[in-house]
């Protein structure tokens, strides 16, 4: 962990009004939960299905690629990661740091959103607020570390993020099965249903797969990218 | 140094023709035409659009395919449902490609030097515009042709009202790329760092979209489908669907949509206003961007 760097990368993330954009989402989460709580929709089937179509399947995605392609991305992309690299820094701990920041990001403006979001729908209902909680938290880091590392890999990190995200989790799995058990989110899903006794929330993936799966996929693209950012070129903006 | 005089130092000047707005317009729409499938850019620019342009072909090849082997007209698949069912592949193009034109300039802060030539200002805003429009119009309309031709060659039944049906979906295309166009210029616009544009236009479309089918998904429950059909003018695909279904007389492709005429006419309002709208916050957007 670099203090400097971290510091260099939040405010990269929220300085100007970039820091808006990041807390719509939420707010329009915690919004449509207050609507739904006040107007008496708010049962459990109701619940799950805004906690995960909405917090899972949309938020952490969306939250994770900003977060993730944008602390390293831009940088990358305008050569100003230069100025960082050439400091006795190990890339290692470069990687790391922008990491931790991603994750600092997902947790403040996905996670902790999908908490109150959850204590607004269901309170402590079948646990259903801490199983989706935990399960926001997982998925999170791992799409991070995935993020990140298609960061340092690609110049389209973004939009080969979103074709993962919305076309291979969201597309792909509604017409191959085979597709679904490959995605984050299903293991996410997984961890919840594990959580929770609430009938609503099924995963098509089991938890002795998921877990395991979560582990190694985080390990392994945060380990790509320390890789990948050792042999950077960097070549001109645009 | 109380006198100053301009001195004439013998720049000569230019009589020659001048080729006025229109070539002005053409140039500039032409450019960002280009601009929007990465023509005239590294490669690397050109392997997303073309990628996503391949990918909105496989499903007309597959169902022309398809059909030709079993020859059930069912498997054609419906030319004014082809962008709402692939809504996602359109709006990843809008996502990556709105920034490319919108927000390059302002991120290095060249607008000036356009605006130090004799380009207007609304024009340069309606050439960035027409060119999106354009590019999105040929992303989706290409296979929705090719669904047709695909269709006429294989002998599809009805052909009369094929063609018709055709024609209707192409106007679809036509509102739908306006509407598109117009919301992903401005979301752009407004967030020129690299790789937010994307984000920011892409959580524009997904999260009107989940918010209206959840709304949707319990309306449907409550069996109140007006409520449900109100809420589709929330969503761009089921904005524009509504028109098709109303006022072009397609089926319906989203979930639902709002009841009557009326409602077909208060769509294709909605939608001008946020074509209209859209131009005039871009041209305030544009009209003082990188000065002082």
């Amino acid at each position: 962990m670099n203090s400097t760097i971290a510091m260099i990368t939040f405010r990269a993330m929220l300085g100007r009004r970039r820091a808006l954009l990041l807390l719509a989402l939420p707010l329009l989460l915690l919004a449509l939960s207050v609507v739904l709580r006040s107007t008496g929709y708010d049962d459990l089937d109701v619940s799950e299905d805004v906690l995960q179509k909405f917090g899972l399947a949309t938020l952490l995605p969306l939250l994770a690629l900003i977060a993730g392609t944008g602390v390293i991305g831009p940088e990358i992309d305008d050569g100003q990661l230069m100025y960082v690299l050439t400091k006795p820094v190990p890339r290692q701990v470069i990687v790391l740091t922008k990491l931790a920041v991603a994750n600092v990001l997902v947790v403040v403006f996905a996670v902790v959103p999908v908490l109150l979001s959850g204590l607004v729908l269901t309170g402590t209902t079948a646990r259903m607020t801490p199983a989706f909680t935990v399960g926001v938290l997982v998925g999170g880091l791992a799409y991070t570390a995935v993020f990140v590392a298609l960061a340092v890999a690609s110049r389209n990190a973004v939009t080969i993020g979103l074709l993962y995200a919305l076309v291979w989790e969201s597309l792909l799995g509604n017409f191959a099965p085979g597709a679904k058990s490959a995605s984050i989110q299903q293991w996410a899903l997984s961890v919840t249903d594990a959580l929770t006794p609430a009938s609503p929330v099924r995963a098509s993936v089991g938890l002795a797969v998921a877990v395991p799966l979560l582990v190694l996929v985080t390990a392994a693209a945060t380990a790509l990218a320390t890789y990948r950012l050792r042999s950077l070129t960097v070549a001109s903006a645009e | 140094m109380s006198t100053s005089t301009i001195h004439d130092i013998g720049y000569r000047h230019y009589d020659g023709r001048r080729n006025g707005r229109a070539y002005v317009l053409r140039s500039l729409f032409v450019h960002n035409l280009r601009a929007a499938y990465g023509l005239g850019r590294p490669a690397r620019a050109k392997v997303m659009p073309f990628l996503l342009g391949a990918i909105m072909l496989l499903p007309a090849a597959g169902s022309v395919a398809v059909f030709a082997v079993t020859d059930r007209p069912e498997t054609l698949m419906r030319y004014s449902s082809y962008p709402p069912n692939l809504q996602v592949i359109i709006a990843i193009f809008l996502a990556t490609q709105a920034p490319v034109l919108a927000s390059r300039e302002l991120r290095f802060r060249v607008v000036p030097l356009y605006f130090s030539r004799p380009v207007g200002h609304l024009d340069f805003v309606v050439a960035k515009l027409a060119a999106l429009v354009t590019a999105l119009f040929a992303l989706m309309a290409v296979p929705v042709t090719v669904l047709y031709v695909g269709g006429l060659v294989t002998k599809a039944p009805d052909p009369g009202d094929q063609l018709l049906r055709y024609l209707g979906a192409l106007l679809g295309c036509a509102l739908f790329a306006l509407v598109l166009s117009a919301i992903g210029m401005v979301v752009a616009a407004f967030t020129p760092r690299r790789g937010f544009g994307v984000a920011a236009v892409i959580a524009v479309y997904m999260v009107s979209t989940a918010v209206v089918l959840i709304v949707q998904g319990i309306a449907e429950q409550e069996t109140n489908f007006t409520l449900s059909g109100w809420m589709g003018l929330f969503a761009p695909f089921n904005l524009v669907d509504t028109v098709q279904v109303r006022l072009l007389g397609a089926s319906k492709s989203s979930v639902q949509v709002a009841p009557g005429t009326g409602a077909g006419v208060v769509a294709l309002a909605l939608c001008a206003v946020i074509v209209l709208g859209s131009v005039a916050v871009l041209y305030r957007r544009f009209r003082k961007a990188g000065l002082s």
